[in-house]
């Protein structure tokens, strides 16, 4: 039953892991805009559809 | 006839529409700025949210001090040889299409490396390269998109901004450690004298007892440390019970576990915790893009150009400004001192300080006050104070603005902590000599229990997530709170101040009547396209106010800065504007008046007259029934008559009053017991705002222009301030009636806790329960109550 050690040294572990990543992240600052992102995360694809750009002179003729 | 509306800016095109790749523009301003995104192919910008851009204003030598170093680095927040980072705040970000087109700048000058926007602050951070590009060029980029930032005297400090993120931490810390010591304290709810638990609950125990560390001696030490500051002043604060009921819990499950007396109370402890850090976060101001601390320094530039003795003309620092130095101010620049006109003609916006919109005309000779605002081209002038010693600038000096209001004022949470906390101690000493005498053993448990169950954890939380529910409605309705205490004191006020200008009047002049010769129906044709070319704001005024006519191309147009415009079509010609430049005699009445002539023939002038906010009369008819109703005014009494007939009789009307004037008559009521709501506007009422219980500033504009206040008050909402206050004296019963429910669960508590019978498992039930039930109570109310306010 001695297992059980491992068992909770694993889950605290994994526990701390965690934790330290929050701590990391408040440190860089991604608590403090909790709005622009959402937004952000949106672009990416307007920057590729931007490319091929004849196709978008093509939908406006028509 | 159908307005078009400018691709761009989405204003209305009234002038001549420019059509530029099949799109209309109402300006050049606007089209060059398509033009720039086009050739980059950035007009994803125009998908993303129609028309989200702004005309790009007139920027020429205005940035020229952003080439001296001394003023970049006090910009810049990080700077070595190749990189700079300099954050900008930009009033204009609105929207995704702006998040969008900042985040891409580098399309634009590929010697920015990255921008990053910070959309709830309205600024960008940009990373450029120094060598390649500099400071002003950034700026210039922005201001040629119609993303002028905004630079004030403010930004004028070095290096980095400390953020505090300490409450996220020690909420982060707190939830942490309330999750693991949850689990560790199940298995001996749930399996009592089971033979492996025996065997391992030591070392649950003990892990519960290292997790419980940080949540009181880190995430729990403000408590400690108000309640010492509390019972230091002879002040019984909410903080005094929980710090108490914090220290008891933590003490006696140590004890516990040492002595082997049972598992502790490590899960109420860490879950009290966290549910009170959890109220203080919700609580937390959210308005990042207000600020209600401005002073002179948010308006002031940082830096003007001065004239030398040989002609030349250098940037320097505001605060360097000396007594007879020269200086340059160009059109839309502020005076930043007190100064004589040397050279130019002055037209001088001082809504900054007075909250009139109204233009002043100065010739040379005549004193310039600082906190002006130059509209018509370029002036020179001789500063004849300094920056501090400036008549605006010296009203910061006085000891108002250095006070704390809230040091005044007894929340209701800490009215009744005073008497709760003393109850609970009573009921404890009670409790242990009864116990003393029957059963001695149970004694010192009975007095602990009486200490953890009676910590006013649900008194603590209904005040901030009453409040904190309704800033954050009201802030959807658009009135912006500063924190939850002017809630409190918003609803306990009896006196009602307003100021006149830009506060019970709109800025925006509507009514003008017209005296003088009746114009022909050619002239009025003529006179309304001749406006409809022109940007000044009276022309704009008198354009809206006239009938609509058809569009005729006008064969000559011309704008005289600072004087009027001109228009030939056909055989007629028109000159609209001032009295001299028509060729009127001076008149001599206080109102703004447009004169016209035609051919070289005098016809009449148009009068505007101040109009009065909508629903004013209506407003004042209903808050006279519960409060005194003060108009303080600097202006003179040219509208008495006008508004004696249009409020109610009880108002009193004071004029003449100079900011310090009304900061010393709300003194004098206030030491009369006279609890003031004070509503102005600007600069001038800064003192006042300060001085009262509570301070509105009411703006056109929330992103733009606001003095040190406790609230602001979109201007379009003005109508509605009843209705606000009221809301406020509900959100004081909602917590009232918030607190009877937590009195509930405080006297079940009691009873298990006198009785002896205070099991861990109870305490673990009844305090999040306590919590999560005010909680959800005061977010239903508040929600109710704010769905009463649409």
């Amino acid at each position: 039953m001695s297992v059980i050690y491992i068992l909770l040294s694993i889950s605290i572990i994994v526990a701390v892991v965690f934790f330290i990543a929050f701590l990391t992240a408040v440190r860089k600052g991604q608590f403090d805009d909790s709005y622009t992102p959402s937004v952000r995360m949106l672009f990416d694809d307007e920057l590729v559809k931007e490319q091929p750009k004849p196709t978008i002179k093509i939908k406006k003729t028509n | 006839m159908e307005q078009t509306t400018c691709f761009h800016c989405g204003d209305d095109c009234n002038a001549a529409i420019i059509l530029y790749d099949e799109k209309n523009f109402c300006c050049n301003g606007c089209k060059t700025v398509y033009e720039i995104f086009s050739e980059n192919d950035l007009t994803c910008y125009y998908d993303l949210q129609a028309s989200p851009g702004a005309i790009p204003k007139e920027i020429q030598g205005k940035y020229d001090f952003l080439s001296q170093d001394n003023i970049i680095e006090k910009l810049t927040e990080f700077n070595d040889g190749n990189t700079q980072i300099a954050t900008l705040y930009i009033p204009h970000i609105h929207c995704s299409s702006c998040i969008w087109i900042l985040e891409n700048l580098n399309k634009l000058n590929p010697n920015i490396s990255s921008s990053q926007v910070n959309f709830g602050k309205k600024n960008i951070r940009v990373t450029y390269n120094p060598e390649k590009t500099s400071l002003k060029d950034v700026v210039l980029l922005l201001s040629t998109i119609g993303y002028e930032p905004y630079i004030s005297l403010d930004d004028f400090k070095t290096g980095q901004q400390n953020v505090n993120r300490s409450l996220i931490y020690k909420l982060g810390i707190a939830g942490f450690a309330f999750g693991n010591v949850m689990f560790l304290s199940f298995p001996e709810y749930f399996q009592v004298g089971e033979f492996w638990l025996e065997q391992y609950k030591h070392l649950f125990r003990w892990l519960m007892f290292v997790f419980s560390l940080p949540v009181v001696f880190y995430s729990g030490a403000d408590y400690f440390i108000s309640a010492y500051k509390g019972l230091r002043s002879k002040l019984l604060n909410i903080d005094v019970p929980i710090a108490l009921g914090i220290a008891v819990l933590f003490l006696r499950s140590t004890a516990e576990i040492i002595f082997d007396l049972g598992s502790g109370f490590f899960d109420s402890l860490t879950g009290l915790v966290f549910f009170l850090l959890l109220g203080k976060f919700f609580q937390q101001k959210t308005y990042s893009f207000l600020s209600f601390e401005r002073d002179y320094k948010s308006y002031f530039p940082i830096a003007v150009t001065i004239i030398s003795s040989e002609g030349i003309e250098t940037p320097i620092q505001v605060y360097d400004i000396k007594k007879g130095d020269r200086l340059l101010i160009r059109n839309e620049e502020l005076i930043p001192v007190d100064g004589i006109l040397i050279n130019g003609k002055a037209r001088i916006d001082y809504s900054f300080v007075t909250g009139e919109s109204e233009t002043v005309s100065k010739i040379s000779g005549d004193k310039l006050f600082a906190g002006g605002k130059q509209t018509s081209g370029v002036i020179e002038m001789e500063a004849i104070k300094s920056v501090e010693q400036s008549y605006l600038t010296q009203l910061w000096s006085n000891d108002v603005f250095s006070k704390n209001k809230d040091d005044g004022f007894t929340t209701l949470t800490n009215k009744i902590s005073k008497k709760f906390t003393i109850a609970v101690l009573s009921i404890a000493v009670i409790a242990t000599t009864f116990w003393l005498f029957v059963d001695a053993s149970k004694a010192m448990n009975v007095f602990t229990a009486v200490l953890i169950i009676a910590c006013p954890c649900a008194i603590a939380l209904s005040a901030p997530f009453t409040f904190g529910n309704l800033l954050r409605i009201f802030g959807k309705l658009k009135f912006y709170v500063k924190n939850a205490s002017v809630i409190e004191q918003l609803a306990s006020i009896n006196t009602i101040i307003f100021d006149k200008t830009g506060t019970i009047t709109s800025n925006k002049k509507s009514t003008a009547t017209y005296d003088g010769l009746a114009l022909n129906p050619s002239e009025e044709i003529l006179l309304k396209n001749t406006l409809r070319g022109s940007n000044h704001p009276l022309s704009r005024t008198l354009y809206d106010i006239l009938d609509e006519h058809n569009i005729i191309s006008l064969n000559h147009f011309e704008e005289h800065l600072g004087k009027g415009i001109e228009a030939t079509h056909n055989d007629n010609h028109i000159k609209i504007g001032s009295a001299s430049f028509v060729g009127a005699g001076e008149t001599s009445i206080l109102n703004t008046q447009v004169h016209i002539s035609t051919n070289n023939e005098y016809k009449g002038k148009y009068t505007f007259y101040n109009s009065y906010r909508k629903g004013l009369s209506k407003l004042f008819n209903k808050l006279k029934k519960q409060y005194d109703l003060v108009i303080l005014s600097g202006d003179n009494e040219g509208e008495f008559e006008n508004l004696k007939k249009l409020l109610p009789s009880k108002t009193k009307l004071i004029f003449n009053q100079k900011p310090d004037d009304k900061l010393d008559y709300i003194k004098y009521h206030q030491t009369e017991g006279a609890k003031i709501l004070m509503i102005g506007d600007g600069l001038n009422d800064a003192g006042a705002l300060a001085q009262s219980n509570v301070g509105i500033a009411l703006s056109e504009n929330v992103n733009v222009f606001s003095p040190a206040c406790d609230a602001i008050l979109d201007a379009s909402k003005f109508n509605q301030l009843d209705k606000f206050i009221s809301a406020s004296k509900s959100a004081i019963k909602i917590i009232k009636w918030s607190f009877v429910l937590s009195f509930v669960y405080n006297i079940i508590g009691l009873y298990f806790a006198v009785t002896g019978q205070l099991a861990p498992v109870i305490a673990a039930i009844l305090m999040p329960l306590s919590s999560i039930s005010i909680v959800i109570f005061t977010t239903i109310a508040t929600n109710l109550l704010g769905r009463k306010l649409e």
